[in-house]
This record gives structure tokens, sequence and C-alpha cells, in this order.
């Protein structure tokens, strides 16, 4: 019984990565002007996920890993696939959140409004969708590098598909850069792991290698490798211009799916290490603390949408690194407690950040659709326009902010249980990440209210913003579905947990000692005050909102004033302001005014920009140094035969001199 | 039965607590001042009003009151009043406590900015503001409890903050502490030096601001919503200042009653003392008081 479940389940994975690899190719030898191309790539990319979330689901039901090996003759070793629950729970976002991509490109990238490109996004993004599955399903490291190059490059053509556009290449580029950068060191990694182990397959370090300075040279390389991909803070660089100049079912599957890979390099990597170090658990603290809070602090100097949820990402990604951090002291010191619920609540993260993100990105995309423009200084009032939108985005909004009773919450608690438990024990450091996550909280609360208020209340700010329009089914289909997944494990996360337990016992190598989830937290009670929750908002909306008012609605009262106009509201950048000056010492907000010299100026103008630090500020102008002296070189190439005749006649009696 | 003595008490005792603080600020000041219930007669009469609707507002106007006053009723159920435990205490649910009113917060703001005003915007934005800054010093307090008592929730938390030894350090922590959860609760309730509930000059406020627009049962609910935070973050200061137990339920609720009176009287006097404060010296005092309360964490675990 359990051979034949594990064939199917291998049967299902396989099929899951070619119908995605496939789903793309057929629509690259149709014509560019019909739809047909693009129906086959959506159907074929939901079969896909279809078989791949039902070889989850086997592989939970199995509870061992499942082992696929090919006998291809190949260099490094043939290819291994190896399908464990830790495997599995970063699977079921990219399963989830491609094929809704799809869909949502039906409506949102159609190919007949978009012939020049449309059939390059979908092979990309199938090729994609396969490289990510096949990198968590790696069981073999030069396997997984192959996958990681596969994705690197996918992602980069997907970033570019408005390559008209200079911003957009500029973005595709600084992406380029740094995700080799990263691969880099992922590389040096590889190469040490296989120095240290003495193969390339995904096994045990020996005891005590962890604490020698081969262990803290391995956990740097895979801090830098993977922090790269997972944008944790100085290695963000590439996410806010990339996940704002792709198109926006793509920023969410990059947002959402793709950065997990380095949070699931980083996993895979620890369960690998059999004793850490307690300082590998300090440095992920600290680290998830600086990511969470510079993130989510940029994010609220940021005018433009999608690079406000980007930097989103980068704050999340900061909670999650700060779950590690737990997981990992707690496997230092052996408490298991602080194994399961800084690993618990870092892996449901990885899955709600997916949820939610997406969810966001996909609300963002429906504006800018409907509108034409990123800036949410010229949006405005959309909620009477597009309600359903702006349900979907509020839902978002809600959950990222770790707030009652959507997913975020249950996640940011198990790691919130787990730090308030570190402060009872000997080894306290955990406790101070816990005021850290809650200022995260509430800045993250700051900045989301000013995007959803900024976007969607008050009356709009421009021309477009008035004539929006609701989107069609095919982008309100993806809404409805992650809007009730969130919803559904806010209020019943019980039936998560089980899934969760077997995927952190694949972390820690004794499993047997760690507590379920269930068992630390009290997720009956979660479930009951979320109900409370929506059922207690229910009956006051009932009793007191009245189903009709019954005095004529007029202008907004503003102090008596009886002609308000939508200049008058406050914008984004207003509503930000006090934060953006106060964390100043960090953000370095740049403003620029003209000078009002006469009483009735006839032009005025002001605006103000907050760089991203590292890349505008270190990263830029290093380059343009690097740049500058390399020039110098340039005096070399005179162009004339004669000089070179001189250049290797000098080498040569310099090299006769010497060797 | 306790408990249902304490549901009571959580339902019908909130609205008396700015009646008293009012009826101190006017006896100092040398008036009479409005009757100690004037707040029930309030809720009563705008109950049977109707509501003045902007056009610009949709549902998100009155998401904000009907929100607020339900996370703040469910956040309220894990606070220990006086020596009685609280009606619900379960592991971790002081996180679910701080982010009731995380949520309560996001949609008073939303609401706020629903109205399209540049007023109400205003307050909303350093709604969100000074909170960012006040979590923290929460945040730390909470741990210091934990550490004290070796619990992760609220009730037992608290229930005998000083009964851990009267050593130099928790004796100092629990008084930081008790500092920083003074200011949290001023702050929180936007309270003189803070803020003034007594003056919609948009310039100088934050709380009112925000609800400027709304009328009728929303507003009922808004003046209702805030008296019940002013009692949740009340009780919680409580257990710190006042830790005594009389040994029966009635004496405790007694006990209770009277020294939540008593914060009251203790904010009225506050706010007839001082002056509001300037509005850029908020974030300061606040930077401040986050960093006496992680001070206090840090005399514990040293």
């Amino acid at each position: 019984m359990g051979f034949e479940n594990s064939l199917v389940t291998a049967f299902l994975l396989i099929s899951a990565l070619a119908a995605s690899v496939f789903s793309g190719v057929p629509g690259l030898f149709m014509r560019g002007d019909l739809q047909r191309g693009q129906n086959f790539a959506t159907a074929l990319n939901i079969a896909g996920a279809v078989a791949g979330l039902l070889a989850v689901a086997g592989i939970f039901t199995t509870g061992t890993p499942i082992r696929i090996e090919f006998s291809w003759p190949m260099p490094f070793g043939p290819p291994v696939l190896i399908a464990d629950p830790l495997s599995a729970v970063f699977l079921i976002p990219i399963f989830l959140i491609s094929p809704l991509g799809a869909i949502y490109g039906e409506e949102y990238w159609p190919q007949i409004a978009h012939p020049e490109n449309g059939r390059m996004l979908r092979f990309f993004y199938g090729l994609l969708t396969a490289s990510v599955a096949l990198i968590f399903l790696a069981g073999h490291w030069v396997l997984f590098l192959f996958g990681w190059e596969i994705m690197a490059i996918a992602a980069y053509f997907l970033v570019t598909t408005e390559d008209h556009d200079s911003e957009v290449r500029n973005a595709g580029w600084i992406y380029l850069v740094s995700t080799h950068t990263g691969t880099l060191a992922v590389l040096a990694l590889v190469t040490a792991l296989y120095h240290v182990t003495g193969t390339f397959a995904m096994t045990s370090l020996g005891p005590g290698i962890a604490s020698s300075h081969t262990g803290t040279a391995l956990i740097l390389l895979a801090i830098v490798g993977f922090g790269f991909k997972a944008g944790i803070m100085p290695f963000h660089i590439w996410l806010p211009p990339a996940h704002s100049s792709a198109p926006s079912h793509v920023s969410a599957i990059m947002s959402g799916v793709l950065i997990k890979t380095g949070i699931y390099g980083l996993v895979r990597f620890f369960s690998l290490v059999p004793d850490p170090p307690l300082s590998w658990g300090g440095f992920l603290l600290a680290l998830g603390l600086i990511s969470g809070i510079l993130g989510v602090a940029f994010a609220l100097g940021q005018h433009d949408l999608k690079r406000l949820l980007a930097y989103h990402s980068i704050e999340n990604i900061g909670i999650i690194v700060i779950g590690l951090g737990l997981g990992m002291a707690g496997r230092a010191l052996d408490q298991p407690a602080w194994i399961a619920l800084g690993f618990g609540g870092a892996l449901l993260h990885v899955v709600n950040h997916a949820l939610f993100k997406s969810l966001l990105f996909y609300g963002a995309g429906a504006v800018i659709h409907a509108t034409g423009t990123r800036e949410m200084d010229r949006l405005g009032g959309l909620l009477k326009l597009m309600p359903k939108t702006a349900l979907a985005f509020l839902t978002g909004a809600v959950a990222i902010c770790g707030l009652p009773p959507l997913n975020g919450f249950v996640s940011e608690w198990l790691i919130f249980v787990g730090l308030f438990d570190s402060v009872v024990s000997p080894w306290f450091w955990g406790a101070f990440a816990a005021p850290g996550l809650a200022l995260i909280g509430a800045l993250a609360l700051a900045c989301f209210v000013k995007a959803f208020g900024a976007v969607f209340l008050g009356t709009a700010r421009s021309r477009e913003a008035s004539a929006a329009h609701e989107p069609g089914p095919w982008i309100r289909t993806p809404f409805l579905a992650l809007g009730v997944i969130c919803l559904v494990i806010g209020i019943a996360p019980f039936l998560v947990a089980p899934l969760l337990d077997q995927a952190v016992a694949c972390v820690h190598p004794s499993a047997d000692v760690l507590p379920a989830l269930a068992s630390l937290s009290v997720f009956p009670m979660i479930s009951c005050f979320a109900l409370a929750l929506l059922i207690l908002c229910a009956a006051f909306a009932w009793l007191f909102v009245p189903s009709r008012p019954t005095i004529p609605a007029t202008v907004t009262w503003d102090c008596g004033y009886a002609a308000p106009t939508s200049r008058m509201q406050y914008t984004s950048s207003s509503f930000a302001d006090g934060l953006v000056k106060l964390s100043r010492f960090a953000l370095r907000p740049e403003e620029h005014r003209s000078r009002i010299e006469y009483f009735f100026e006839r032009t005025a103008s002001f605006s103000s920009h907050v760089p991203d630090f590292v890349l505008d500020l270190i990263i830029l102008p290093s380059f343009h140094g690097a740049a500058r002296i390399a020039a110098w070189s340039r005096w070399f190439q005179q162009g004339r035969v004669q000089i070179y005749l001189l250049y290797i006649a000098v080498t040569l009696i310099v090299l006769m001199a010497f060797v | 039965m306790n408990i249902l003595i304490e549901i009571l008490v959580l339902i019908f005792l909130p609205p008396l607590l700015p009646g008293l603080i009012n009826r101190t600020k006017a006896l100092i000041a040398g008036r009479k001042g409005p009757p100690v219930l004037q707040l029930y007669y309030d809720l009563a009469k705008l109950q049977r009003k109707k509501m003045v609707l902007s056009s610009t507002t949709s549902w998100i106007f009155f998401a904000g009151p009907v929100v607020t006053v339900a996370a703040c009723f469910l956040a309220a159920l894990f606070v220990p009043q006086g020596n009685l435990p609280a009606p619900v205490s379960f592991t971790g649910d002081v996180i679910l406590f701080a982010y009731l009113l995380g949520l309560a917060r996001f949609f008073t703001a939303a609401a706020a900015l629903d109205t399209g005003s540049a007023f109400e915007g205003m307050g909303a934005a350093r709604e969100v503001t000074f909170a960012c800054l006040a979590e923290p010093a929460l945040f730390f307090g909470l741990l210091v409890m934990a550490r004290l008592s070796g619990e992760l929730s609220l009730s037992p938390m608290l229930a005998n903050p000083w009964s851990f030894g009267w050593s130099p350090g928790a004796a100092a922590a629990l008084a930081l502490v008790a500092a920083g959860w003074f200011v949290v609760l001023l702050v929180e309730n936007c309270r003189v030096p803070f803020d003034d509930p007594n003056t919609h000059l948009e310039l100088t406020m934050i709380h009112e601001v925000m609800v400027l627009d709304h009328s009728g049962p929303a507003l009922g609910l808004i003046l209702y919503g805030a008296s019940l935070k002013f009692f949740v973050l009340g009780a919680l200061l409580l257990r710190l200042l006042v830790p005594f137990s009389s040994g029966n339920a009635i004496g405790d609720i007694m006990i209770f009653l009277g020294s939540m009176t008593a914060l009251a009287i203790l904010t009225g006097i506050v706010e007839s003392m001082m002056a509001r404060l300037r509005l850029v010296a908020v974030p300061k005092i606040l930077v401040a008081v986050t960093l006496v309360s992680a001070f206090a964490l840090v005399l514990l675990v040293r």
C-alpha cells in the first residue's frame, strides 16, 4: 500500500513538473493574435498544479520521504528527487499561486492585447513554476543549483517582459547582477559542502563541524547566497525595482514563492546540520529584526503601490528569519518547544505570506489595470468603483498586518509565543525580539492603513482614478480563492498544524522529542475568538448601522468647510510623513521644493522620495566609482598596431627578466 | 458566577469612567461639571438619533466603530479585574490581546480616511504613528511580567505581581513597568498630556479629530469603545498598582471598582495639572518610555 502510494505520488510530481514546463510551449507555435495558446497554457498550468497538490497530499499522508532516482549518467551523479513534508510545505504555495496567476493573466495580460510578449511571458512563467518546484524537490545539490539557475534566468525574462521601458531594463539588470552574486555564494556553499561531506547528495554534516571555522564559513555563505534570493537586508536591493516592474501576476509569484526558495535553501541547509551552535540562532534573530523593521520602514516611504508591497516582502522575510532564529536557538539549547514554535511559525508564515502577498499584488494589479497608474497619490476613492477589489485588498492588508481573524495572525502568534517562552528561560535574548516584532506589526499596520486609505478610500485624486472599473471574473476568481484560504487558516489553524508538525520534524534530527504544535498552542481558542470577532462585528453592524440613512447624504463636514475637494485629502505621503521623519537616520528621505519668493507665486512644487539606502547610497556610487577607475585602462587602447607590438615586446622582456 | 459578574462589570461600568474624569476636572477647575452618568445619557440619546452621512463615505466608515467595540470587548475578556482572574485565559493570549487592540486601531484609522477629510487623515496618521512607539513599551512590560511569573497568559501573569519577593531588581522593574503602562494608558486613550479629548481643534489633537464625521449610533459606539479601552488598559495597570486581595469575591470586586474609580480620578487630576505637550514632544517621550521599559527587562534578566 505504502509503496503504491509513493509510486502514485512520484508519478503525480513528475507530471506536475512536466505540465508546468510545457505549459507555455504550444503557445510559442501558435499565432500571436489569437487567444488559444494562452487558454491552452492556463489549462496545462492548472492541470499541473492539481497533480502537484494531489502529490503534496500524498506526501503528507505517507509521511515518509519519497525518493525518485533517475538512472541517467550525469556528470555529478544521477539526478535524485526527494519529496519529504518539508518540501511539501514549500510546494503548496507554488502549486496554489502559479495556476491562480495563470487564471489572473487571462484578463490581466491577454495574448490579444500583448501579441509581442505574451507568448514569451507564458513560456517563462511555466519554466519558473517548474524550476521552483524542482528546487524544492532536489535531493542533490547539483540538481538544486540546476533548478536555481533556470529559475534565475526565467525570472529575469519575466521581470523584463516590458523591455521597451528603460526603467524595466534597469530593474532587470539589477536583478540579474544580484541573483548571480547570490548564486556565486550558493555555488561556493555547495562546493564547500562537497569538500566537507565528500558527496553532492544532501547528507548531514559530521558532528562538530558546525562549531568550527568551516561551519562559520558555511553559515555565512548560506546567508549571503540564500539571503540574496530571499531579500534579507542588506541583500534585498533587487526586490523593489523587480517587483514593481514585472506584470502583477509575476510580481505575485516572485514575491509569494520565488523569494521563498532562499528560505527553503536556508531551512534545508539547517536540517543537514546536526549540532548548530547557539550563535547561529542569535545571528538569525538579529538579521530578521533588521530586515523586518527596516523593510517596513522603507515601505512607509514609498509612493508606488507595488514598490511598497515589495518592501513588505523584505519585512515578512524578516519575520520568517526571526522564526528560524528562534528555532535554531532552540536546537542549540535543546528546547523542543522553541523548535516547534519557531520553525512551525516560520514555515506557516512562508505559506501565509504567499497567500496574502499574492492577494495584495493581484489587488494592486487590478487597480493598475483599471487606472493605469501605480502612484498612490493619484488614486483614491476606488472602493466605490471596485468594491470587490477593495474587499480583496483589505483582506490581504489585515492579514499581512498579522491581525486576527486572518492567517497572518496565526503564524506571527506562534513565533510570538516562542519568543515569550524564551524570556522565562536562562537564554533570554529571544525575548528582546518580541517588542521588535510588535514594532514591525504596528509599522505594518500604519503602512497598510496608508496604502488602503490612499488607494481605496476618500475621493479620486485624478481623472484616471475616477474612471476606474471593477475587473472581470478571471481576475476576481483568484481574489475569492486566496481570500477564502486566508480566512480558513485564520479561523481553523488546527487544520494546518499537523502538516507543520511533519515538516518541522524534517528539520530536527531527533524529531521524536518535538512536541506537536497543537499541544503547545491553544488553536481551539484562536478559532473561538476569530469566530466570536466575526459574529460580534456582524451583530453590532446589524444593531447599530441603519439599513437606510434617513438624512440625505451631504459633503464631508470637515469642520464646516462647504466645498471640500479631493486635493484637500491627506495623501499617502503626508500620512507616512511623521514616521518617515522619525526614522530619518535610516531612510534618508529627500525633499525637493521650489523656492517661494512672492506672495502670489504662480507655480510651486514639492516632491519627496525615499531612496534605497543600500542600492542608491552604497552600491550604485561604488559601482560608478569602479567604472571610473576602470575607464582609466582605456588609455592603453591606443588603436595603433605599433603600440600593441610594443606592449608585447615589453611583456616578453619583463617575463624574460623574471622567469 | 464570578465570570458573569465580570462580564456585567465589563459591559456596564466603562461609560462611568469618562464621567468621573470630567467631574474631577470640573471640580478642580471650580465648576460644577456634568453629571457623572452623563455618558450613559449621551449613549441613550445617540442611539435614538439619525445619522448624517457624507457622500464620500462607504461601509468602512461603519466598520471603524463596529470593529473597535467588538475587538476591545474581546480583548477585555483576557484582563483580570482586580484579584478576580480574567474570564478567559490561555497560553499566548497576551498577543491576541495586543493584536485585537491593533485591529481596532486599523479600522478606526481606515474609517477616518474614508471621509476624505484632511483633518481626519491627520488624526489617523498621528494615531498610527504614536501607536508604533507605544506598542514596544507595552510588550516590554508584558515580557517583564512573563519573566517574573513564568506564565505566558495574561491573567496568571498578573495574578500576584508583588509576590515575587522584594528583590530590588524586581521591585524596580515593576515600578518602571507601572510607569510605562501609565503612559501607554494615557497615549492609547488620548488623554492629556498627549491629546486633549475636550477640543476638536484639529491641529492639536488625535483621537477626536478622527471621529469628527461620525454621528448618531456610530458616534455612540465610538464613545463606548473609547471608555471600554480605558477600562481595559486601566485594569491592566491596576493589577500592578493595587495588588490587594480581600479573600472573597465580593470584596475583591469592591476593591477593583474602588481602585478603578481612583484611577479615573487620578487621570482627571493629571489632566487638570498638566498642559498638553507640543506634538513634536510626544514621540520623544514615547521613545523614552519604551527605553525605560526595556531597562526594566534588562534589570530582571541581567
